[in-house]
């Protein structure tokens, strides 16, 4: 299935774990997923599943504590060329090579992401001459160019800005023309928007929509709101306790949840009319698992509504496919095959 | 810009006006004056000397009057006249006792801050970047030591090695060899040489202090959301370090230059008087045992005019190396 599409990245069964005195402890595990030109994968979970770390890893960027155990990373260039992200270690030229050329990232706090005694005009400039060896005037006007891509208002007096001479919603603009400015082919957004205010919001995502169709770039948006996911994504993965628990086009997902974590996320979405149709937002009892002590068998089956036990606490759910739908759950096959 | 310092040399000259006051009271407030200690002197000599005489020594050195009116005669001559009054003990101008002395301290002082942050900036952002290795421990460790251990306990055992194993001849500036011999490589060498003992002494404390600070600082910046989104951006680790984190942490190292200024030459009197340094430091103590009036109070205002320089110089600094600094 992976092979039939022009795929930028295919992560294969994946796993991070956290490295203590003697033992290791597992975060992230098997996960798997590929993105395709100008696709956007958005990865959607609870505070603590691991998506941002799962994000992180992608760049090599996890804390000394953290590392990738098991997987694959593959990132494909354009003339057909792959790398083995894993591979290439957390350090060196190799990944550096990749940081910023290949994929760009912005983060969650536009607020933080610049320093705040250089200017914008240095920070993304510098990008630049890392990567392309281009003189610093070919850098500041390069910069100047994107600045004005993502909409920011007089691009060349903005580059002798300082980041708290912009709002919130202009420095993430800034942001994303930093991680821009050497056309990666995959652009890695970690809740972006969540900081911002629902206006400015929508406004990034339009631009981040906008800039896509224009530079074909595929784009990994990690989140928790579904919203989000609605508007912008292709496909989606949700994720669960360091999980894949269900996965596909975000049509068949929004319509057709299979796994009880899915649909009860859904059930937990406010929607225009609630009030009148006398729907309650359902919240989903108790909480994500301590990664410490992580239940047996499915790492759901304690909030279920659906569990059947003691099927469900003894082996990790089988996972069913239907197309490009795919779920983790003893309920699969039925729910798929409806 | 020119308001601000237009400003700020205004606020400086009000302060050290106000310095010049309580300097004046200081050196006043001691019990007796120079009179009893002339007095004392010659009667230890074996000289007979009656009330009238001392009374007499009171009034030729405007001792008799109150002190306001010794602190305006004083201060006027200083600000109209540049004429610092005279050494009673001296028996010369306080200007040119002092100016005589006075490039040994700078010279120490000058030398002592430039070894504390040239050792401190790289210690402290090595032990940030190996924090808990073996490395950030034994510099801690030596850290504690060095802001533990009095100066002139140092000064003594330095001396004591110094003296030992190298040969060296410590105190003065210059080896009997060179005292008068015109510059060259051999006697610019011998300089060094002989600064090292007293800027050793006097920036130990000050040097293990900026790097706890330095250490801070980075370490404070290495969890900034900035310097995971430059390395996402390729930055090589070393560029980063030196582009982001280590420029970052200068600005609260370059706010206390102010301070360490002030802590190296008020540190330096004791310093040199253990090491029989031919600088102000000696001068100082001896003026003050002998109520030695406006010496005193002169080295006084000149080592606190000294501080306010250096607090100034450091917001200058500040102001140039931040931008979020605003001059209004």
């Amino acid at each position: 299935m992976a092979e039939a599409r022009d795929n930028v990245l295919d992560v294969e069964t994946l796993s991070i774990a956290l490295r203590q005195d003697d033992a290791t402890v597992p975060i992230v595990e098997d996960i798997s997923f590929s993105l395709a030109r100008g696709e956007v994968l958005a990865l959607v979970g609870e505070s603590g599943s691991g998506k941002s770390l799962t994000a992180l890893s992608l760049m090599q960027l996890l804390s000394k504590e953290l590392a990738i155990t098991k997987g694959r990373i593959l990132l494909h260039a354009a003339d057909g060329g792959v790398t083995d992200i894993v591979g290439l270690g957390a350090n060196g030229r190799a990944i550096e090579a990749i940081r910023g050329r290949r994929m760009g990232m912005i983060f969650q706090e536009p607020m933080s992401s610049f320093s705040p005694i250089h200017t914008i005009g240095a920070q993304i400039a510098e990008v630049a001459m890392i990567h392309e060896k281009v003189t610093r005037e070919e850098a500041r006007r390069r910069a100047a160019e994107l600045l004005a891509k993502v909409g920011i208002p007089d691009p060349v007096r903005a580059l002798d800005r300082y980041p708290q001479e912009f709002s919130g919603g202009m420095r993430q603009r800034a942001m994303i023309a930093r991680a821009l400015i050497c056309g990666p082919g995959l652009l890695i957004a970690d809740e972006p928007t969540t900081a911002l205010d629902v206006t400015i919001q929508s406004q990034i995502l339009d631009l981040m929509r906008k800039l896509k169709n224009e530079l074909g770039m595929a784009i990994l948006f990690i989140t928790h709101d579904l919203g989000i996911v609605a508007q912008m994504a292709d496909r989606v993965a949700i994720m669960y306790s360091g999980r894949i628990v269900e996965s596909g086009p975000v049509r068949d997902i929004f319509r057709r949840p299979v796994h009880p974590y899915t649909r009860a996320l859904l059930e937990a979405v406010p929607r225009l009319g609630d009030i009148d149709r006398h729907r309650k937002i359902r919240p989903i009892a108790g909480s994500i698992p301590n990664i410490f002590d992580v239940p047996q068998g499915c790492r759901f089956h304690p909030r279920c509504p659906a569990a059947q036990l003691p099927r469900c606490a003894e082996a990790p759910p089988p996972r069913y496919d239907a197309g490009r739908h795919h779920v983790s759950c003893i309920h699969g096959a039925e729910e798929l095959g409806r | 810009m020119i308001t601000f310092f237009a400003r700020r040399f205004a606020y400086m000259v009000i302060t050290l006006l106000l310095v010049s006051v309580v300097s004046f009271a200081i050196v006043q407030s001691a019990p007796g004056d120079y009179a009893e200690i002339y007095a004392a002197r010659k009667a230890n000599a074996g000289a007979i000397i009656s009330q009238a005489e001392i009374e007499n020594v009171r009034r030729q050195l405007g001792l008799d009057k109150p002190w306001h009116i010794q602190y305006g005669r004083w201060i006027g001559n200083i600000v109209l006249h540049n004429d610092w009054g005279m050494s009673w003990e001296w028996k010369r101008p306080v200007g040119e006792v002092i100016w005589e002395r006075m490039p040994l301290t700078l010279a120490i002082a000058f030398s002592t801050l430039i070894f504390m942050y040239v050792v401190s900036i790289p210690v402290g952002i090595y032990s940030a970047v190996h924090r808990y290795s073996i490395g950030d421990h034994t510099v801690s460790l030596l850290g504690y030591i060095g802001l533990a251990t009095p100066n002139f306990l140092l000064a003594l055992v330095l001396m004591y090695l110094s003296q030992r194993y190298f040969g060296q001849s410590v105190g003065g500036l210059f080896s009997p060899a060179y005292e008068n011999a015109p510059w060259s490589w051999g006697k610019f060498k011998d300089l060094l040489a002989h600064l090292a003992v007293p800027v050793i002494v006097l920036g130990t404390g000050g040097t293990a202090f900026l790097i706890r600070a330095m250490r801070a600082a980075v370490l404070d910046e290495l969890n900034k959301m900035y310097v995971l989104s430059a390395k996402a951006s390729g930055l090589s680790p070393l560029k980063l370090l030196i582009r982001y984190p280590v420029r970052m942490a200068l600005n609260p190292i370059a706010a206390t230059l102010g301070w360490r200024l002030t802590y190296v030459i008020s540190g330096a009197p004791i310093v040199g008087f253990v090491l029989a340094l031919p600088d102000t430091g000696p001068l100082f103590l001896h003026s003050l045992l002998n109520q030695d009036m406006l010496l005193a109070g002169a080295m006084i205002f000149i080592y606190c005019a000294l501080t306010i320089i250096g607090t100034l110089l450091s917001d200058l600094l500040l102001v140039a190396l931040d931008p979020r600094i605003k001059l209004e």
